[in-house]
């Protein structure tokens, strides 16, 4: 079966065309119109985020990545497009291109959930067995989810501020450190010490999967403003331990209660060595199975929507042309 | 004009569920103030006294642009932080605001004047305190 993807729900324009047999997955071509070249000269403030630029690009986009899978419309079968939870005015842009290729060509139409495709991301190149715990984190989201099957997916807790990859962005802000930040202050964080700078570890002593890192923004903040002399290195190198450390132990904690052992970590955090290391150590400690999908496909990307596609319309989901799109993503709480 | 000093950010959280009570849709708030200095809060208390149910979290708009939350009246919650003055009219803050009660952070990152009953002003004082101006315009 073969899909094309489309997914417009924040900055990143992206399409696919994805080859679908059985569970498994090739991808033939995708393509992100990335905007962080275009971010950086404006240092923090982020211009040409909305609807107006998914319009310029996407219709180039989709012939280009046409032309690289070497692909005609033709050929299509299905198409797959994010309808949420996003910015509603970009989401409907890639709703209106995805339901005007589905007409045209006489193919079903399905809607995929973001967050739901960020947990599936790594099936795009690995097979784990479900169920298994998924973390999204990223600039938008950090959420822990149950995952039983393709389409099941359970929501154990989210951020109840900031999300990390936001945390990671503001601190950057606040340090004089330009846009994004992740990569500054990973890179800054090496030759840090993360133990000269004692830093919370919000929400660690609260029951449950939530998370809040808002806290560590006002720590970091705060520290800024007493006029304490400190290297920025160990500043960064503190924070991105606290950040890893309260991620990987709410994802712990969602294994051992849940009795589940193999995780799936997916979006842009995803990418940042300090968690990978700490997830690895403790998999090894403890004897779970961790996945991370490859950094292209833990940004937002549209591989991942195709496989959530794929599943969610074997599972019989599909829609109308009067398809609609929504702001925020409403999962059912796992039942504890 | 009202002057607030919080010293928690359940404080800053108790001022916007007490401000909420006069709220009507239509309403615009515009927020000013830096990183940390207790917006995100303040609208987490507006939520509540909107009734915003407990379940559904007020979490920070900066990556999404808008949020809108179910409440006695809906509530747009929109965050400017990561925009240009010229990509704001993108956003459609038109036609959001007649639908409920709009509260904008960020709001130095307009691209004009936007007529608003409320301009808040936040500033960091120290670690918990936070100093917090509410002007009301006829």
């Amino acid at each position: 079966m073969r899909i094309l993807a489309i997914e417009t729900s924040c900055d990143e324009t992206a399409v696919a065309v994805v080859e679908a047999a059985g569970d498994t997955f090739r991808v033939l071509s995708h393509l992100v119109a990335s905007q962080v070249a275009l971010h950086r000269p404006f240092g923090g403030v982020v211009p040409e985020i909305a609807s107006r630029k998914h319009l310029e690009v996407i219709y180039p986009l989709t012939r280009r990545v046409l032309e690289e899978a070497g692909f005609s419309l033709a050929e299509l079968d299905l198409v797959a497009v994010t309808s949420g939870p996003g910015l509603v005015g970009a989401l409907v842009v890639g709703v209106s291109m995805a339901k005007a290729l589905a007409f045209a060509r006489r193919v079903p139409l399905v809607p995929v959930d973001h967050v739901k495709a960020h947990s599936l991301a790594v099936l795009a190149e690995e097979s784990p067995r479900f169920p298994w715990v998924s973390l999204v984190v990223s600039g938008g989201h950090t959420a822990l989810f149950v995952v039983r099957s393709p389409v099941e997916h359970y929501l154990l807790g989210h951020t109840r501020d900031d999300a990390a990859g936001e945390a990671f962005d503001k601190v950057a802000k606040l340090l004089g450190l330009g846009y994004p930040g992740g990569p500054v202050i990973s890179r800054l964080a090496e030759t840090g010490d993360p133990s000269r700078i004692p830093l919370p570890r919000p929400m660690l002593d609260h029951p449950g999967y939530d998370f809040s890192f808002s806290g560590l923004k006002t720590a970091v903040l705060h520290l800024v403003r007493s006029g304490r002399a400190f290297a920025v290195q160990d500043l960064c190198a503190a924070f991105e331990a606290a950040v890893a450390e309260v991620l990987v132990e709410k994802t712990l904690r969602a294994l051992s209660d849940l009795g589940l052992s193999r995780v799936v970590v997916s979006g842009g955090v995803a990418a940042n060595r300090r968690l990978r290391t700490l997830f690895q150590e403790e998999a090894r400690r403890r004897g779970f199975e961790v996945y991370f999908p490859s950094p292209s496909y833990c940004t937002d990307n549209a591989v991942m929507v195709a496989i959530s596609g794929y599943f969610e319309f074997k599972a019989g989901n599909q829609a109308s042309l009067e398809l609609d799109v929504y702001a925020r993503s409403q999962f059912p709480r796992y039942p504890l | 004009m009202s002057v607030h000093k919080t010293r928690s950010p359940e404080e800053t959280r108790s001022l916007g569920e007490r401000m909420a009570r006069e709220l009507v849709p239509g309403d615009v708030l515009l927020l000013y103030g830096d990183l940390g200095s207790g917006k995100t809060t303040f609208v987490q208390g507006l939520a509540r006294g909107l009734g915003v149910p407990e379940e559904v979290y007020v979490v920070s708009p900066s990556f999404a642009l808008i949020h809108e939350y179910p409440g006695r009246i809906p509530l747009f919650h929109v965050d400017l932080y990561r925009l240009s003055p010229e990509e704001v009219d993108d956003l459609g803050l038109s036609e959001i605001i007649p639908r409920g009660v709009t509260v904008i952070e960020w709001s130095e990152h307009l691209p004009e004047e936007l007529p608003a009953r409320y301009r808040i002003y936040f500033r960091y004082l120290s670690e918990t305190e936070r100093e917090i101006r509410i002007e009301r315009r006829a």
